[in-house]
């Protein structure tokens, strides 16, 4: 690269340096195409938001799709292969910001891969209203999301308990025969389904319901098929 | 490569169009890209010297264990600017990443460096869009007045946000009620704002107003470092806009994408904020590879080595930084053919990488070096840096973070690449184009001085961090059992000798101002051969209103 002035070269040269480059030698015009590629940029810039926005929607989708980080899939008919191996189911329950007593009735079930399991859950109001809550699940090991998959369940939907009422709930489900073939999932011996009751109407957003009837919220399941 | 120094400068003949604005409309008003790279750097000195100061309060704190300095009984009073509590902490440990990464190293490389000598090196006369650029700066002021509000504001579990430089939620949701989290997502909007028109107007910039003959190949090394680093800031700045923008509806307006109550997924945002977390640290320090390439060729005397190889490891670097994100997510628990997938992506990056170090150090090989001090600091980054890259591939290994993920190992391979990375090469940069800039020549006894100062002072901190991180001790708490007491005193006694070098460095600033010896056109001879060197010191207000013909040479 070598920098010189205009004035240093002799006409043969730049005639010479014209033709090497294409461009013209002398002022340039001012402003040429520089909004066509700042256009161009906000081009970018915009696509990018949208990708940004469109991803949450695209993540959600992969993540039902895949079972990915856990996400447990919701399955219409049982399998119909049973296996002989063995799984154990641990049951954890959680509550965050309502005033109910959630718990598993059961510690944890051994069942056989294939093979559809019953377990339920109680759950009281401890407080003086009727509240509405819905319950968040996943499993860990995250890998198993794929293959725990659930038949019937208190959380495909919002869930309304009187004032001091008590409601048992039953979860219907199954480890699909998949789970011994997968190499991220093969040696695991006990997988741990959890869930967390929150309340169903979020209380941030006060303006944007009608007070009588409260939202029903997309889990991340997907669209509840049937309340319980 | 072309000599410079024998050449004179043509623009001695528009001395009429050396006409200063007076002082109020020069500074305030600037469209001047010089005045405003000199604007950048002035504010980058100041914010590196806040972000500084927190990361003394930091070290001081970890000296010893126990609380020193975050307890309410502590005899040490920081006069009621931050909070002296575990919080206090906190929030002191996120507003140095934030300052540090946003309105130091950024407004420095970029808008600094990147503004003041990009058109110059093209041979155009000033950036495509100049009064964009002057709506960047004040942009990125505006930004910094609502960090530095958000600090001195309640965040809910006391003043200001201690959720750290990356927010995650729900940290930065339920975890931070108050009004500083939000002001401090408004701040990363403005400061995002600001450094997209200023990746818009480089691009523009470089790409319609180089000099006739002066092609994409022949641009110099410097040039093209912003290039990259322009588009990493427009593909990559928009995700993180999204991202915090949904965090503030998420806070303040019902939405819930990041909370689980209403279906939301709080390890969304990690994707997202990653998608940008990773470019960045790539547009951090990409800069900084431009820079000591010129550095280095010029003080080896030497054209640089394998000019085409050393640009395109740089897009390959950029290209690549786009699709390894999640390695800093390894433990939300990803398949292992995911996180197989992120390991080896993420070691590729050492391959182009490899080929600037081997390309630097080839460049030296055999060449008449002078340790002038912009070289002392160019040699540093490029020995400090490796340093960082080498537990950078340690850590690409999701086996091994899976252990190490949040220790201080972490930190110390971070600040390996960035403090003592991009920082050094900020330095190197600073010594090389100071005579240009400024117009004064600076103590070169004392520019050496605060290198060795500085050198030994961040490899004091930052070195024993690996051994704490390997020893297990977490990031981001403000105390420790006594186990690790040995070396975070070593640590905090680097950081002592640090502030020394930092005072050197406002000694030389000091120095040059009060002798003013006049600077020359081009101090470093005949191993300076981009177009800067051909005009005069400082350049004139306008340059090359008559474009530079460039001719084509062999690198």
């Amino acid at each position: 690269m070598a920098p010189t002035s205009k004035d240093d070269l002799s006409p043969e040269d730049l005639r010479k340096i014209e033709a090497d480059n294409l461009v013209g030698v002398g002022p340039r015009p001012k402003g040429r195409g520089h909004l066509k590629v700042a256009a161009i940029c906000g081009v970018a810039f915009f696509g990018m938001v949208g990708a940004a926005y469109a991803a949450v929607p695209l993540y959600k989708l992969f993540c039902q799709a895949t079972g990915f980080d856990g996400t447990v899939r919701k399955a219409v008919a049982k399998p119909t292969q049973v296996l002989d191996r063995k799984i154990e189911i641990r049951f954890d329950a959680n509550v965050r910001n309502l005033p109910w007593d959630f718990q598993a009735m059961q510690v944890s079930q051994d069942i056989r891969i294939g093979e559809t399991g019953l377990a339920f859950f109680k759950v009281t109001n401890t407080s003086d209203k009727p509240l509405t809550g819905r319950a968040m699940y996943n499993v860990v090991p995250e890998q198993a999301g794929p293959y725990f998959q659930k038949l019937e369940c208190f959380c495909f939907s919002s869930q309304t308990i009187e004032p001091g009422q008590t409601v048992e709930f039953p979860v219907v489900y199954f480890v699909d025969p998949g789970f011994v073939t997968d190499p991220d999932t093969k040696g695991k011996s006990e997988i741990t389904l959890s869930y967390t009751f929150f309340p169903a109407v979020p209380d941030a957003a006060g303006t944007k319901q009608a007070a009588t009837t409260p939202r029903i919220v997309e889990p991340l399941g997907g669209k509840p098929p049937r309340a319980l | 490569m072309a000599h410079a120094a024998d050449i004179d400068h043509h623009d001695a003949s528009h001395d009429d169009a050396d006409h200063k604005p007076p002082f109020f409309a020069r500074w305030f008003g600037s469209t001047n890209h010089k005045d405003i790279g000199t604007l950048y750097i002035l504010f980058a000195i100041m914010a590196g010297l806040v972000g500084g100061v927190l990361s003394g309060l930091i070290r001081w704190e970890l000296a010893e264990p126990g609380i020193q300095i975050f307890g309410p009984n502590s005899s040490i009073s920081l006069m009621g600017l931050i909070e002296q509590s575990k919080h206090g902490y906190n929030a002191v440990v996120t507003a140095h990443a934030l300052i540090m990464i946003f309105f130091m190293v950024m407004p420095a490389m970029i808008g600094g460096f990147g503004n003041w000598f990009v058109p110059i090196m093209i041979g155009a006369p000033d950036m495509a869009f100049p009064r964009m650029n002057n709506i960047s700066f004040w942009l990125l002021v505006a930004a910094w007045v609502l960090l530095l509000t958000s600090m001195f504001v309640d965040g809910g579990p006391g003043k200001g946000f201690g959720g750290g430089w990356t927010i995650y939620p729900p940290l930065s949701t339920t975890g931070h009620t108050g009004p500083s989290m939000d002001l401090a997502i408004l701040a990363l909007h403005l400061a995002g704002a600001s450094s997209i028109l200023g990746a818009i107007n480089f691009i523009t910039t470089i790409f319609n107003m180089r000099a006739p003959g002066m092609t994409l190949h022949r641009m110099p090394l410097f040039a093209w470092s912003v290039l990259v680093t322009a588009f990493l800031l427009l593909l990559s700045l928009p995700v993180l806009a999204g991202a915090i923008t949904m965090l503030l509806t998420d806070r303040n307006f019902g939405t819930h994408f990041f909370d689980p109550a209403a279906g939301g997924d709080p390890v969304m945002f990690q994707h997202l904020f990653w998608f940008f977390g990773h470019p960045e640290v790539y547009i951090l320090i990409l800069p900084g590879f431009g820079i000591v390439s010129h550095i280095v060729s010029t003080f080896s005397k030497k054209p640089i080595f394998g000019y085409l190889a050393m640009a395109y490891a740089m897009v390959a670097i950029g290209f690549v930084g786009f699709i390894v994100w999640a390695h800093h997510m390894y433990t939300v628990g990803m398949s292992i053919n995911l996180r197989a997938y992120f390991v080896a992506a993420t070691m590729v990056i050492a391959v182009p990488t490899g080929v600037k170090i081997f390309s630097w150090i080839a460049t030296m090989w055999g060449g008449s070096i002078s340790f002038k001090t912009p070289m002392l600091w160019a040699i540093g980054f490029i020995f400090l840096f490796t340093v960082g890259g080498v537990t950078g591939v340690v850590l690409s290994n999701a086996g091994i973070d899976y252990s190490l993920h949040d220790t201080y190992y972490v930190v110390a391979h971070f600040h390996y690449v960035l403090s003592l990375g991009a920082v050094f090469a900020i330095f190197a940069g600073f010594f090389y184009w100071f005579e240009k800039m400024w117009g004064v020549k600076y103590n070169e006894f004392l520019g050496c001085l605060q290198f060795w100062i500085m050198f030994v002072g961040v490899n004091l901190v930052f070195f024993p961090q690996h051994f704490l991180g390997l020893q297990g001790m977490p990031r981001r708490y403000v105390d420790y059992p006594a186990a690790f007491a040995h070396w975070n005193y070593i640590s905090s006694v680097g950081y002592a000798i640090t502030a020394v070098g930092v005072v050197v460095f406002l000694v030389i600033l000091l120095e040059a101002a009060i002798r003013r010896r006049k600077a020359e056109a081009n101090p470093w001879g005949e191993g300076a051969t981009t177009l800067e060197w051909t005009l005069s010191s400082p350049p004139p207000f306008h340059q090359f209103s008559d474009p530079p013909v460039i001719k084509a040479d062999s690198h």
